[in-house]
């Protein structure tokens, strides 16, 4: 090849280095425009307080004792959201400006602009997670479990939240417009986050929604935390997790790299 | 011998619409080389297929004698790009925007930042360095945007349509900066709907029309063909516009046009005759409130090759042409 002349600084090494440096710039941006964090503060406020004061007293007798129930829920339905809704509509609007175009003449991988951008978001997830468990705690919610288990907890959380953000990821690269886009991963997230025992216990709901709770794969992931934060069986739960992050992330990642290089 | 841009019967199709239909182009190493044609002629598909971000659907392109599509990796590290939308992050500051792509291109963050500064300062942006590019003019924008395209030392520049939607004087500043490229050896493409441009920058102009080459040639060369320049005179006195026929009438051998607002215009060949004119109003005494030396438009120049004007837009401008 003609390329041994040349100094190719590629390769795998490469690739995390590139992703590295264009995830850099993203968080350049965000503490640029700190708005853009609003709803990764607004999402856990909103509905960690409309479920415990709004549904608290019916569901559970009294708001404090529903925090216990909800929380982890919340905790599950906030990430989802974070990373649903951010990285598809920021890279949408990545691509529509000529930015992409610089980066693809670039002697650089081409997953590397992608990577970047998702990695960049994991920023929001942090925002998330500090303001819910904060706001949990003033309320009166207390980890029931020990420091690792909570831990444990979001580990889980977070990587299920990341492997389905590629699929807004994949929403933004194929579809035109930002607002579609957000649309689109908005509606994804009703029957997931909500199709779930999260904020009620699944004996208490219709046969065919139990029956969607039963193959939500959110379902498991609200039980592996909520067993972590509150105590109760895990194992099985946790590890339904891990498997189905697993199979979201080789479905959809390389998927939303193959749209990526076909749409630009 | 090795051209540094070469294509050969690039052909690419979206759907019903031929983008390319077979276009052939060559640039020599440390030249110009001005792609000229109106919206929709191919330009900016010739330019994403050059640049590897796009696959033709037959053809070959080469640039420094690599294959755009099988040595795409290596193509991308000759190359650098200035697309017709600014390639630019909005959120970050000049000099980040500089330091982010030399940081990609390899560079450890020290001498990213050196190079940073030094593009900055050679296109006249050390002040706005730290400034955020949303806060940018117009050309001040396109600037940053030649020097992004300039990190890596690239080979070989491909800049679409650099100064559509500038003022003369700030495209006259970018063309400054364009020059500076070829002086550091080397090889630019660009496209243009102005001859003008074309002819103040290019070696070689190569205009496109629906995907193809329709002719190819040097400044000159082509404005042989499409009729050479014009030269436009408006005497201070209106009183003495029949002096100035007479005179234009001499130097450039044939009747002016009518006068038109007290401007007498007249089609010219060869450089020259700006002088002679000059000379002789001179010697005439006669003062004059505008004297120029005009190309020809797009479209006359259309109409020189073809016979007819820029086919996809019969622009108002075209009234007075041969239909």
């Amino acid at each position: 090849m003609t390329d041994t002349a040349l100094t190719p600084r590629t390769g795998r090494w490469g690739l995390a280095r590139h992703s590295l440096v264009l995830a850099g710039r993203g968080m350049t941006k965000t503490r640029r425009n700190p708005g853009l964090l609003a709803d990764a503060v607004f999402v856990p406020v909103v509905f960690l307080l409309l479920f415990v004061y709004l549904f608290g007293g019916a569901v559970a007798g009294s708001p404090r004792a529903y925090l216990q129930y909800v929380f982890p829920g919340v905790l599950v339905m906030a990430m989802l959201m974070t990373g649903l809704l951010a990285t598809g509509v920021s890279l949408n609007a990545d691509i529509k400006k000529g930015i992409f175009d610089r980066f693809r003449s670039l002697p650089i991988g081409r997953s590397a602009p992608l990577l970047g951008s998702v990695t960049a978001d994991l920023v929001r997830y942090l925002v998330t997670l500090v303001t819910l468990f904060g706001l949990g705690y003033l309320l009166g919610f207390r980890i029931q479990t020990d420091p690792l288990a909570a831990a444990a907890a979001v580990a889980l959380t977070v990587l299920f939240s990341f492997a389905l953000s590629w699929l807004s990821v994949l929403a933004g690269v194929l579809i035109k417009e930002p607002v579609i886009v957000q649309t689109v991963s908005f509606m994804a997230i009703f029957p997931l986050a909500f199709g779930t025992d999260m904020v009620a216990p699944a004996d208490t709901m219709p046969g065919w929604l139990q029956a969607w709770i039963n193959v939500n794969p959110v379902s498991h992931v609200v039980e592996a935390a909520r067993g972590l934060l509150i105590g109760g069986p895990v194992a099985g739960a946790a590890t339904a997790t891990v498997l189905w992050s697993i199979a979201l992330l080789l479905v959809f990642a390389p998927l939303a790299g193959y749209a990526y290089r076909w749409r630009t | 011998m090795t051209y540094a841009i070469q294509a050969e019967g690039l052909v690419k199709r979206y759907g019903t619409t031929t983008a390319l239909g077979g276009l052939d182009l060559t640039a020599r190493p440390g030249t110009v080389l001005g792609v000229l044609g109106p919206n929709g002629a191919g330009k900016t598909t010739a330019i994403r297929v050059l640049t590897t971000l796009l696959r033709p659907d037959q053809g070959r392109a080469f640039v420094a004698g690599l294959d755009v599509v099988r040595n795409a990796a290596s193509v991308r590290r000759l190359i650098g790009l200035t697309g017709q939308y600014a390639s630019l992050d909005e959120d970050l500051t000049g000099a980040e925007n500089l330091t982010l792509i030399g940081r990609l291109l390899g560079l450890r963050a020290a001498a990213a930042k050196a190079r940073a500064r030094d593009l900055l300062d050679r296109f006249a942006l050390a002040e706005a360095a730290d400034r955020r590019v949303s806060t940018y003019s117009g050309g001040m924008r396109r600037r940053l945007d030649l020097a992004a395209s300039l990190v890596g030392n690239p080979s070989v520049v491909f800049l679409d349509e650099p100064t559509t939607g500038l003022d003369p004087g700030r495209r006259e500043d970018v063309w400054r900066m364009i020059r500076t490229i070829t002086a550091d050896g080397g090889t630019v493409l660009l496209t243009t709907q102005y001859l003008e441009e074309a002819d103040a920058l290019a070696d070689q102009i190569t205009v496109i029309d629906h995907g193809r080459a329709i002719a190819n040639g040097s400044p000159a060369e082509l404005k042989q063909l499409t009729g050479g320049q014009t030269i436009v005179v408006r005497p201070a006195d209106p009183g003495r516009l029949d002096e100035v026929r007479a005179i234009l009438g001499r130097v450039a051998g044939r009747r002016p046009e009518p006068a038109t607002g007290g401007t007498l215009t007249v089609p010219v060949t060869g450089d020259a005759a700006l002088t002679e004119v000059v000379r002789q109003l001179a010697a005439a005494r006669i003062r004059v409130a505008e004297l120029s030396l005009r190309l020809p438009s797009l479209d006359e120049v259309f109409v020189g090759l073809t016979g007819h004007g820029t086919t996809p837009e019969p622009a108002s401008e075209l009234a007075g042409a041969p239909a």
